[in-house]
């Protein structure tokens, strides 16, 4: 994070409350649960134009009649989603920890073990409102300069306000809204995320980056962002959710469209760090999330990265549609899991143009009693000539009651495509420990230093100053874990 | 006294290595032990570094008034410990850099000293490279990954350097070395020799000793020291083989 982010998020958090008006606009909340009334409600709020609650509407109907996808390792109860705020507006403070004093302490020591100052700690311990403006100021910093190169970047909703066209041509062209019931549900009542477009021959000059945008308890759940490449347009986008959110098993179905059109570069980096719950396996998120990448032109590129540390379930396959001749799909993976954390995470490359690649680095770490499965898929359609993939799949196990599952599926309608598949699972290796040891190292360290190792190939794909977030953040999910 | 083994010992898999084994050893001292195969050199070195798969019978150990069964393996590092490995484990993506400026900073704080921090760290860590022969580009590689067996033992004689410890442990550094490798070793071993610090050198062959003098020779045989004295019992062994101390 810059020095002007930092010393925007500071004069914000000393007006906190001032801040807090701007979204208290809308401080009301429909009822619970899922119905037109509420899709209604939300796009009216949101002040949408009709075609825009035509389209949430047409989603929803298609929810009705779907079912979530059961075929992922995983295991939770059935989600009321009749239970559930769909739309919820900070009203103020009343909910919300007031000072830090209210804040679970073990939240406090990450932050200060994460190296953020206290004025940042107090936005995001203190209410994510800050937050907000963290993600908000970034866009209104450099509004300016990134306006002047034809660059947009604003919230979905503002999009939809003044790019309609835009929208109405890419949105859920890459994720149909019938896709699955996640991809229904959060194309019925998204509330927020961003929206990025590079016009053509444009290279993004800075990383763009979202950092939790969304305040309240229940508005973080349903986020959308699209970004479009245009023609030889090169762009890096950072996602980070590295404040844990204090919340009871919530529901969080994010949906995150790309766009790569001839030439143009998509590099899109997360780090997710939702609350995972407890120790004893209480609270935390569910993470349905859906991201797809469409590399429609040729010698198009979408590369994802993503450091998966937190939520007590993790549903996430970031994926390539490789249409463009000579595209290229790239996914690299860290996923830790911890306690009773359960993971299930991998990509989907499809091969459609001729001469498309696709990468993919996997490095599962389970701990404690997680289960951690890397899902992948490959698959070459008839006319994706010499169209090849590396995969490379690892697990790393700590301690004797996790456990890591690796479940690959190569479908190829081309005999001319080339497949490598490498996988391995390990145990974290005594002799490396006592060798950490007899130098000097504590146990935690010595297990923190290899763990970080055995991820530095995904870790090294990140940007320079969130690669060094997230080591911090890999050595922090492991402790208390060993011994 | 600095280390004070006092009749200990020792075992592995209901298998009974050590054997009522005594051995002291003063600051500024070098002592080496030999041995032949399996009488147990290794099991000494690393019961004395605090490795956790040994079961103590019996016996006492004392280091710098401590203890040493009170404190665990990283925490003997920490007082000035070290044990330079006969096999080297390799730890992937793991670079030496901040490996060692960890490790040099947790003996620091444990000493009450103030950490050092990351550009003068840097400074002393190529400043002891170049002195052990070693190319920069070799520090830029993960730790012992990759490397021959010559690379390796130079690595630790690097870290070793690094740490400077109080007692320095040898397992067969000896080893798998060619002449020239002995000679850096060996070079390093003796610059880093002062009248505060100790070493123990085990060695099944006397030629490391041509390179480093020992104040005291050991022989041990079958789990306990048969024999002790001068650097001629070195010279004997070379002669006439550890058959008749048997």
């Amino acid at each position: 994070m810059n020095s002007e982010t930092l010393n925007t998020l500071d004069s914000y958090s000393k007006n906190k409350y001032k801040y807090g008006f701007v979204t208290d606009i809308d401080n009301e909340k429909p009822k619970k649960g899922l119905n037109e009334d509420t899709i209604k409600f939300i796009s009216l709020k949101k002040n949408e134009p009709d075609w825009m609650l035509e389209w949430r509407l047409k989603a929803f109907s298609k929810w009705k009649t779907m079912k979530e996808p059961k075929w992922a390792n995983l295991n939770f109860p059935q989600i009321d989603y009749q239970d559930i705020y769909y739309y919820s507006a900070p009203k103020g403070f009343e909910k919300k920890p007031k000072d830090l004093s209210e804040v679970d302490p073990k939240l406090i020591e990450t932050y200060n073990k994460l190296g953020i100052p206290l004025e940042e700690q107090k936005v995001l311990a203190g209410v994510a409102v800050d937050v907000v403006f963290d993600s908000v100021s970034v866009a209104t910093t450099y509004k300016g300069e990134l306006e002047k190169l034809g660059i947009i970047f604003c919230s979905i909703g503002e999009a939809i306000q003044k790019h309609p066209d835009l929208i109405k041509k890419y949105l859920g062209s890459v994720i149909p809204a019938g896709d699955h019931s996640f991809s229904a549900l959060n194309s019925a009542v998204f509330t927020d995320g961003s929206f990025v477009y590079i016009p053509e021959g444009v290279k993004c000059p800075m990383e763009l980056s979202t950092y939790f945008r969304i305040n309240a308890e229940n508005t973080g759940q349903f986020e959308r962002t699209l970004i479009i490449a245009d023609k030889g347009s090169y762009v890096s986008y950072l996602e980070g959710c590295t404040a844990p959110k204090r919340d009871d098993n919530q529901l969080h179905a994010a949906n995150v469209e790309l766009i790569a059109l001839e030439d143009a570069e998509i590099k899109y980096s997360t780090v997710q760090n939702w609350y995972p719950g407890d120790e004893d396996g209480k609270g935390g998120i569910y993470n349905f999330v859906t991201k797809r990448g469409l590399c429609a032109g040729k010698n198009s590129k979408i590369s994802w990265t993503q450091v998966e540390t937190g939520s007590a379930i993790t549903w996430k396959y970031p994926s390539c549609i490789l249409k463009g001749d000579n595209s290229i799909g790239e996914f690299y993976s860290v996923a830790i899991t911890n306690n009773f954390q359960q993971a299930d995470t991998g990509t989907k490359m499809t091969h459609i143009g001729k001469n498309t690649k696709s990468k993919i680095i996997s490095k599962g770490i389970s701990l404690g009693k997680s289960q951690n499965t890397y899902r992948g898929e490959v698959s070459f359609l008839r006319k994706a000539d010499k169209a090849r993939n590396y995969t490379q799949c690892d697990s790393l196990l700590v301690g004797n009651k996790c456990g890591a599952h690796t479940v690959p599926y190569i479908d190829s309608k081309n005999n001319t495509a080339v497949i490598e598949h490498e996988a391995s699972t390990s145990k974290i290796n005594e002799d490396q420990l006592y060798y950490c040891r007899q130098r000097g190292l504590s146990h935690e360290e010595a297990v923190s230093l290899i763990v970080n190792g055995f991820c530095k190939q995904v870790l090294q794909e990140l940007p320079m100053e969130f690669a060094v977030e997230a080591q911090k953040l890999v050595s922090i999910s492991l402790e208390g874990s060993v011994g | 006294m600095f280390l004070e083994i006092k009749d200990l010992s020792v075992k592995i898999e209901n298998k009974n290595i050590l054997k009522g084994l005594n051995l002291n050893i003063n600051k500024g001292e070098v002592h080496a032990i030999m041995g032949p195969n399996g009488c147990g050199k290794s099991t000494l070195a690393n019961v004395l570094a605090g490795k956790e798969d040994y079961e103590i019978l019996n016996g006492k150990i004392n280091f710098k008034n401590n203890d040493l069964f009170d404190l665990n393996i990283e925490e003997r590092a920490q007082e000035g410990m070290f044990l330079a490995f006969q096999y080297p484990v390799e730890i992937p993506g793991v670079n030496i850099t901040p490996f060692l400026h960890s490790a040099i900073n947790s003996k620091r704080k444990r000493m009450n000293e103030e950490e050092i921090d990351n550009l003068s760290f840097a400074k002393l860590l190529k400043s002891k490279a170049s002195d052990l022969g070693i190319n920069i580009d070799m520090l830029k590689r993960s730790v012992n990954t990759g490397f021959s067996g010559g690379e390796k033992k130079r690595y630790e004689i690097l870290q070793m350097s690094i740490l400077n410890p109080d007692l320095a442990i040898l397992d067969e550094t000896d080893s798998g070395l060619d002449i020239d490798a002995l000679k850096i070793v060996t070079n390093g071993v003796n610059k880093l020799k002062t009248k505060d610090n100790s070493f123990l050198i085990i060695t099944h062959y006397q030629k490391l000793l041509d390179y480093i003098k020992p104040d005291y020779v050991h022989v041990m045989v079958n789990g306990s020291i048969v024999k002790s004295g001068g650097s001629e019992i070195a010279a004997e062994i070379e002669k006439d083989g550890f058959q008749k101390f048997q």
